[in-house]
């Protein structure tokens, strides 16, 4: 029962933002929102589960990496932490190109929530409360206040939803089901009803985690070990790099076999995902050990890589066997892997249910369009994971602040950041499953890499206000740095003398004819920027963040180029925003299906209109003919 | 990716003494300054606005014609974007293949109703023809889609889709790898890679050169009129190509080889061959002529039999009636102007196709013949026949861009670039050969992906 009557009372404190839930994107928003002046309270079930990691112990990751990095360059705090908690660090498709190159740390888990709760108990305009919000409040359309499961209102001129996996929220294995939240903890069972009584629509995803065994009882000896990379890449532009080289912790790899997959399919019938149990809508890229079984019946093996929780901990992440298959199966199941005979489960697998909305329902600022200042991020937005949680949370605060401050908002577009692509994705395109960030989801990949994110985003992070001008000028002088170099490696030519013929053979590379451009010889496979040195006597003394850039550049200036010239293309349509009040029902000639979507959505810009499913190329010339008679 | 040039043939494509090829976009200037052969040397884009320029048009070493062009700059120009008209001599062949060239060299062909378009865009045109502009790219839309599909054989469509469906395969491979590369490798894939994609290229090439062979430069449905000497055949032809380009004499066998001609009826592109009477005859030429109007015949998308109905059905037409049989066909019965000697009922029990009648001399029942030919046309009864053939210069043009793709993918490949780069060419050359079938890229990948590949975590 929520509160009586008499309970109700209004807190006299007055606040500009209140940030529902302190996961991975309720920490980033209450920090942006904060850190721009805004007086901001933040809710949570639970003040022990500040930047919980309920899942895997990783930050990063394929395209997950390049996400933190861009959190950074916009001012957000996922970087930093990570760089202060982490035990293991890779650098992921290293022999790939830099594109896809990717940072994947093992996190400590608690020292990770510890670190990020203590970074907002310790800022400015930041409160942090323990209480279960229940009702939005609305007024005119506007959002005017929150209010507690004990009957408390707090008012504020808006409201970033962050509310991860608590709605209504059901963890579930063999024949178990709890109302529970993530780890057992306390589920949100009353924001839903509120959110679908102001007409939102909401939809119900699930998503799993493997056990966790007692390091203990592993026999590592059955195991290969994975080690972390030699020299440690920070994520934070900030961090300095001899900060990082720490000593790691290890992971394990092994194996499943012929008899763990037996087990399964002799107890498929008792599994909750198969008998029916389970309503919500699972990840495909993240499937649960059973998924992969029945549906890679060819493969006769599955890895399993072992991680570690924590230093201060025993307990294990069993990565690659998450499962909701009955407890004795578990056991069964999990005991059948080389090297886990005699695994003590700590904590059994489970599924997770919860709600979550139809991001469709949202304006690319991450604002309902519904009601003006509500504002969500996160796995509540149908996405999964920290990194894309987080990346939501800090454009969610920083766009609620910058409502309230009456600046204009910021959308990172899909040719800008991952960011972009991500946020774009959740809001226009039809999702049935959790989303997830895929390198392949991005169209100019190779200008969205990981290593150029504070190109990209700093100055805009800066000009909401969360980078200092310090920051600002490094990046400036960085950049300044970068052409100047790119130009003189361009006209700076070498002849087939005996010093650079010998250098050549020393790299396996082709003698020169006649003479050459330091670029083109960078741009050979076996050489690079740093190769070329002792013939590139005026070369002056640069920083190792400097040089990687102009490598980059001259190696793959003719696909960087490409790429550009499609994103000019991409901007053109992007910058043709459509009015607020144009009346689809008036425009001539759309089809019927096209109006219908373009009314339920209301895109921002004829490119969002483009890629709207439903909105063929013609309708888009249809409109853009109308919005230009209409401007006229 | 998108080009933005756009071309188009401005003048009708018929064998007029004129043809116009008009080109508008930021590359127009660069495209005409690669294939512009002059007197002298000529720096487009020094020369001044409005100016004319006397030369040929060659695309390498190949001359194509000679031809007058005509600079508009931005913002004079009817697009108000650089806009160069090339007026070249006129005939079906030479402006295809002028309007080829500026496609190789940057161009892509325009939608329809987009060279309106882009002035409206640009403020060139004002709002009453704006409403004009949409109803051109409406109802444009509308017919090129349809005609555009329709128009692609079945088995075009099949091998388009193979090639496409391989793409996407190993782009997935690769990609699963590349997000999740601790399940999956892909290290040393680039050769394999190569081989595939040599095949991939090898296919595309095949379908190129029947489009280079086949019918590019003759666009259109194939019809073929045929019937016994003198019912008519050559007349018909004149009546819809509204000129007098068949000889016409009331003597039987004066048409001795197959005459052909482009015409659009109803927008519905047609290429109509007229054949000499088909008779058993000692004539040698006329011989030939006979045989060649059988192949024709043979070959054809569709047949226009023509009746005589002033004179009883012969062994002529038994022959015809026979030949015709399991084909798409129309009957005309000729000569309505005459005494009819052959009725509807007659002929329709021993042939059952849709039958007209006409007048061919009197120009009587041409509406009908062209109403039916859009509704067959638009029922999908009538398209073209069974081989391979690529007949439609964006299939062409599109075709030609998975081509270079997935060369660039091979470069890639054997320049040592990293596995990443091979699906930039792969996913573009997937996206041309979509076009073709009017299939979008959309989550194609990601769904490959996960259905394709088993990814950890």
């Amino acid at each position: 029962m929520k509160y009586s009557a008499n309970s109700v009372w209004e807190n006299k404190d007055k606040y500009d933002v209140v940030v529902i839930g302190a996961g991975h994107a309720g920490c980033e928003a209450g920090l942006a929102a904060a850190r721009l002046g805004l007086k901001t309270i933040m809710f949570t079930v639970s003040i022990n589960s500040v930047a919980l990691m309920p899942c895997n112990p990783n930050i990063g990751g394929t395209s997950k990496g390049h996400l933190v990095r861009e959190i950074d360059a916009l001012g957000g705090e996922m970087g930093k932490v990570i760089d202060k908690t982490f035990i293991q660090s890779k650098m992921l498709n290293k022999s790939k190109g830099p594109a896809v190159h990717s940072l994947r740390a093992q996190a400590d888990k608690a020292q990770y929530s510890k670190t990020m709760r203590c970074v907002l108990e310790n800022q400015e305009n930041l409160e942090l409360k323990q209480a279960e919000v229940t009702d939005i409040l609305v007024e005119d359309g506007k959002v005017s206040g929150v209010q507690t499961y004990s009957g408390a209102i707090y008012h504020c001129k808006a409201v970033v939803l962050c509310t991860g996996t608590y709605l209504k929220s059901r963890c579930i294995y063999g024949e178990i089901s709890n109302e529970t939240g993530p780890d057992g903890l306390q589920a949100a069972n009353y924001l839903t009803d509120c959110l679908k009584n102001l007409g939102i629509e909401m939809y119900r995803f699930k998503t799993g985690t493997p056990a966790r065994i007692d390091k203990n009882s592993i026999d590592f000896s059955k195991m290969e070990e994975q080690f972390g990379d030699e020299k440690v890449v920070p994520f934070s532009f900030t961090t300095n790099p001899k900060d990082v080289q720490i000593e790691q912790a290890s992971c394990w790899l092994t194996y499943t076999n012929e008899k763990t997959h037996n087990i399964i399919r002799e107890n498929l019938d008792r599994s909750p995902l198969f008998s029916g149990m389970i309503e919500g809508t699972g990840p495909r890229y993240c499937p649960s050990i059973e998924d992969k079984v029945v549906k890679f019946a060819d493969k006769d093996r599955h890895q399993v890589f072992i991680e570690p929780e924590g230093l201060d901990t025993n307990e294990m992440y069993i990565g690659g066997m998450s499962s909701s298959l009955p407890e004795d199966v578990q056991y069964e199941m999990y005991r059948s892997v080389p090297g886990l005979e005699n695994a003590r489960i700590m904590r059994n697998a489970y599924a997770i249910e919860y709600d979550c909305i139809d991001a469709r329902q949202l304006y690319p600022t991450l604002e309902f369009k519904k009601i003006e200042g509500l504002y969500s991020g996160g796995q509540f937005n149908g996405s999964s994971g920290y990194e894309e949680a987080a990346a939501q949370g800090l454009i969610a605060g920083i766009n609620a602040a910058l409502k309230l401050l009456g600046k204009e908002q910021i959308v990172i577009d899909r040719s800008e950041g991952y960011i972009g692509v991500l946020i774009d994705d959740l809001v226009t395109k039809e999702s049935h499953e959790p989303y997830r960030m895929m390198t392949s989801r991005a169209e100019y990949r190779l200008l969205l890499r990981q290593d150029n994110a504070d190109q990209r985003l700093t100055e805009i992070g800066y000009k909401v206000g969360l980078i200092s001008d310090d920051r600002y000028e490094h990046l400036k002088l960085k950049e300044e740095q970068i052409v100047q170099e790119v130009e003189r490696i361009k006209h700076t030519n070498v002849g087939a003398n005996p010093k650079v013929q010998e250098l050549l053979e020393k790299y396996g590379s082709t003698p020169l004819n006649s003479g050459i451009t330091l670029a083109e010889l960078i741009r050979r496979p076996e050489l690079n920027y740093e190769a070329l040195a002792p013939i590139d006597e005026k070369r002056k003394v640069l920083s190792d963040e400097v040089i990687e850039q102009v490598n980059i550049y001259i190696k793959y200036e003719g696909y960087i180029t490409r790429q550009m010239k499609q994103v000019e293309q991409f901007k053109k349509l992007e910058t043709k925003r459509i009015p607020d009040d144009i009346n689809y029902d008036d425009v001539k000639s759309l089809r019927i299906e096209a109006v219908q979507k373009l009314k339920k959505y209301r895109p921002i810009s004829i490119g969002q209109a483009s890629r709207i499913s439903g909105v063929s190329p013609a309708d888009i010339s249809v409109l853009l003919v109308y919005m230009e008679q209409w401007r006229r | 990716m998108k080009k933005d040039t756009i071309a188009a043939i401005a003048t009708a494509m018929s064998s007029a003494g004129i043809g116009i090829v008009r080109m508008s976009g930021d590359e127009s200037i660069e495209i005409i300054q690669k294939i512009f052969r002059g007197k002298k040397e000529k720096n487009f884009i020094e020369e001044k606005t409005y100016t004319i320029h006397y030369g040929y048009i060659a695309d390498g070493e190949e001359m194509i014609d000679e031809v007058l062009v005509m600079l508009m700059k931005a913002p004079h120009s009817y697009t108000g974007e650089d806009t160069v008209e090339i007026d070249c001599h006129g005939g079906i062949y030479v402006m295809k293949k002028i309007m080829e060239t500026v496609i190789k060299y940057g161009a892509r062909p325009a939608e329809p109703g987009e060279f309106t378009k882009r002035a409206f865009l640009n403020g060139k045109i004002d709002l009453s023809q704006a409403e004009a502009v949409i109803d051109i790219i409406d109802s444009k839309n509308e017919y090129a889609l349809k005609s555009s599909v329709s128009q692609l054989k079945g088995s075009v469509q099949k091998k388009i889709k193979e090639v496409r469906e391989e793409i996407l395969y190993h782009t997935a491979f690769i990609e699963t790898a590349l997000d999740d590369p601790e399940h999956i490798s892909v290290d040393g894939y680039g050769e394999k890679l190569k081989e595939i994609v040599d095949k991939l290229l090898e296919d595309i090439d095949r379908l190129l050169i029947s489009a280079d062979n086949g019918r590019i430069i003759k666009e259109g449905i194939k019809t073929v009129i045929v019937g016994k000497p003198n019912a008519g055949k050559s007349s018909l032809l004149n009546v819809l190509v509204g000129e007098e380009r068949a000889i016409v004499t009331d003597i039987e066998g004066t048409t001795r080889d197959v005459l052909e001609e482009n015409i659009q009826l109803q927008g519905i592109s047609l290429n109509v061959m007229d054949t000499a009477g088909i008779r058993e005859t000692k004539d040698v030429v006329e011989r030939i002529g006979v045989d060649k109007a059988k192949t024709q015949a043979n070959e054809a998308d569709l047949i226009i039999y023509v009746a005589d109905a002033s004179r009883p059905l012969d062994e002529n037409d038994e022959e015809i009636i026979k030949m015709i049989q399991d084909k798409k066909a129309i009957i005309l019965l000729n000569k309505s102007d005459l005494e009819m000697v052959v009725t509807e009922t007659e002929l329709q029990k021993k042939l059952d196709k849709p039958i007209i009648v006409i007048s061919a001399k009197e120009e009587q029942g041409i509406k009908e013949l062209e109403e039916t030919l859009k509704e067959m046309f638009f029922h999908g009864d009538i398209s073209f026949n069974d081989e391979v053939y690529i007949t439609n210069i964006r299939h062409k043009t599109a075709l030609q861009d998975a081509s270079e793709s997935l060369k660039k993918v091979v470069i890639s490949i054997e320049n040592g670039m990293p596995e990443d780069f091979y699906t930039i060419d792969l996913l573009d050359a997937y996206e041309s050969l979509g076009s073709i079938t009017g299939e979008t890229i959309g989550e194609d990948l990601v769904n490959e992906i996960f259905s394709k590949f088993c990814m950890g975590k």
